[in-house]
């Protein structure tokens, strides 16, 4: 066991067609993901959107009502949590508030029967990887929150488990150190080589970390795909509009290249949709720029000053409503401002 | 808390001035009346009291141990299952609370009696031939005690396990603990504060016990609040009878002081 590294134990996690309801909640619907070894995937949704649930079935804490958990191609869904060996870090951290920091690291070890002077060299590696040594005989609450965090997730990668699972673990923390905690998760897991879920209700944190992103809402999934798929080629409204701003408006393509809106205005597309169908389009606010193919006008309804950027909402001739980007040059335009700006067809994502 | 601040407790204040400090100063005053320590040296010194004290100390540890050994699976049950089953289980653990010590031991006097309806059962099941002796010594007396003080043991056990997180104990789990080991390394030394404070409760109630000991005792089973009793009102010894309280008096507060002690060291 000792010269095993993460890597070559890294699991591949499968689960199929997940289902899970409560009385007349459908938490989980029909839910399939493949997690490749060592890759790092964020479960992204709103609260209530089944996250937690489909957390808690791979972890063992609740059974699905239908579906499989698969690792390494294995059926666990009937095996209980303590024969899972995977590593979690909850909400709250759950540390073991009498033991030691050395203690709660040691515990999984110990449930396995591990020799005690491997033990201690793997509780001591594990705290300097997490940058707690000299932390040992302190005790939970002596720890600030971020210490807590570390501990947690010492515990959760100690006994080298198949996988890691991390429940919106930074919630706690104030941004400067939910930021630093982000990216010190992410590089142990790809020192590991962990295959790791991560559970967020935060799109930021979930483009910052992850190598795929699943977002799911009301229990079923939306889009599994790449951070800037996610981002820029969402694959409907609803993730369109979780994951960052968006101005989202629907219309009928009308060949070649052109999409109508509902409020009659047309655009010029890059699409390979047939004449006819209905699709939604999504503009970025930060994609507008001076020019473009597509012209807008109108009228500012409100300037908001971001430091990097100008954030404006504008109001068109037509009767459409945009939200912009610009970067943050000169003046803060001021309301009831004309403004022309325009966005090229590249940018504009039809769906 | 400041002086002001301490104005709306006056009448509680006074009434146990009053009621409880002033009857313990004045019985203190009996017990050395005579200017000497001569009824100290009675109870501390002779045999005959010193036993009485004895089998005082043994039953309230034996009715301790085994309201711990009942109450701690049942406060862990009612903590840990559904909310219906829980309401059900406080029932029957508030119920007898809340029934009166004496209809309680009366109720024990028909059940454990000779021809009462335990023995009755036994011998028709012909499980035995000869009653079995219940009633009027030290079983009767354990049975009755541990049934009237049960609930004290179980309600802090309650409190202690639902006090623990549950993530903790999921944590545990996820880490591959087994049940067994989730008892002993999670649940156990987390909810010690519980078990401490209904043992001390159960142990301090038993050592002045008197009803119960008195019935279901019949004079068989001599506790130290049955002697001071007899010391009352048949022997008309009050400096006695106020000798033997003070030193019940101390011993409460000596188990009340050390248990004090462990407590804090625990939650330091």
């Amino acid at each position: 066991m000792a010269a095993q590294t993460g890597e070559d134990r890294a699991g591949k996690l499968g689960v199929e067609g997940l289902t899970r309801r409560f009385g007349e909640v459908l938490a989980l619907d029909g839910v399939s993901l493949d997690i490749a070894p060592g890759e790092l995937l964020t479960i992204l949704g709103p609260s209530g959107s089944g996250k937690t649930t489909l957390l808690k079935v791979v972890a063992g804490f609740e059974k699905p009502d239908a579906g499989r958990v698969l690792v390494d191609g294995r059926d666990i869904t009937a095996v209980p949590p303590a024969k899972r060996d995977i590593g979690m870090v909850f909400q709250n951290y759950a540390l073991f508030p009498h033991l030691s920091v050395a203690g709660n690291v040691a515990f999984p070890l110990q449930m396995r029967n591990v020799a005690s002077a491997e033990i201690e060299r793997r509780v001591g590696e594990t705290l300097a990887l997490v940058e707690l040594a000299g932390y040992e005989a302190r005790l939970p609450r002596q720890l600030s929150g971020g210490q807590q965090q570390r501990v947690a997730l010492a515990r959760a990668i100690v006994f080298n488990p198949r996988l890691l699972l991390l429940d919106e673990p930074f919630g706690a923390l104030d941004r400067k150190l939910r930021e630093t905690m982000q990216l010190e998760v992410r590089r142990l897991q790809r020192r590991l080589g962990l295959t790791t879920i991560f559970i967020t209700h935060d799109q930021e944190e979930a483009l910052v970390l992850s190598d795929r992103i699943a977002v799911l809402n009301r229990g079923a999934l939306q889009q599994v795909a790449t951070t800037t798929e996610i981002y820029e080629r969402p694959a409907n409204d609803f993730v369109a509009d979780f994951v960052g701003e968006s101005n989202i408006f629907h219309g009928t393509l009308t060949a070649p290249a052109t999409i109508t809106l509902a409020g009659g205005r047309t655009l010029k597309v890059n699409s390979r949709g047939k004449a006819g169908e209905q699709r939604g389009v999504l503009m970025r606010p930060e994609r507008f720029g001076p020019g473009g193919a597509n012209a807008f006008a109108g009228k500012v309804v409100e300037a908001v000053y971001l430091g990097a950027s100008f954030k404006l909402r504008l109001a068109c001739e037509d009767g459409l409503e945009l939200i912009v980007r610009q970067p943050a040059r000169g003046r803060l335009p001021v309301p009831g401002q004309h403004i022309e700006i325009g966005i090229d067809p590249d940018a504009i994502h039809v769906f | 808390m400041s002086a002001r601040g301490a104005w709306p407790a006056t009448p509680a204040l006074v009434l146990l001035l009053v009621f409880f400090l002033f009857p313990v100063v004045r019985m203190l005053g009996f017990s050395v009346e005579a200017g000497s320590f001569e009824w100290y040296a009675k109870a501390l010194g002779e045999g005959l009291y010193l036993g009485v004290f004895w089998i005082t100390f043994q039953i309230a540890l034996l009715v301790t141990l085994i309201c711990l050994l009942l109450g701690y699976p049942l406060g862990f049950l009612i903590a840990t299952t559904t909310p219906g089953w829980a309401t059900l289980g406080f029932i029957f653990v508030l119920l007898p609370l809340w029934t009166s010590v004496l209809v309680r031991t009366y109720a024990w006097m028909v059940l454990l009696g000779r021809n009462g309806v335990f023995n009755r059962w036994l011998i028709d099941a012909h499980l035995i031939n000869d009653p079995l002796p219940l009633l009027h010594n030290f079983t009767g007396v354990l049975i009755g005690m541990v049934h009237v003080l049960l609930p004290y043991m179980v309600l802090p056990i309650y409190g202690a396990v639902r006090r623990l997180d549950p993530a903790v104990v999921a944590a545990a789990e996820g880490l591959g603990a087994s049940n067994w080991r989730i008892f002993w390394r999670i649940y156990l030394p987390l909810t010690l504060n519980g078990i401490f404070a209904g043992s001390v409760l159960v142990f301090v109630l038993s050592l002045g016990f008197f009803i119960t000991p008195a019935l279901l005792g019949g004079g068989r089973v001599i506790m130290i609040a049955v002697l001071i009793e007899q010391e009352v009102r048949q022997t008309l010894n009050w400096p006695f009878a106020a000798a033997l309280s003070a030193v019940l008096l101390a011993a409460t507060l000596l188990v009340y002081t050390l248990a004090q002690r462990f407590t804090r060291s625990e939650a330091a």
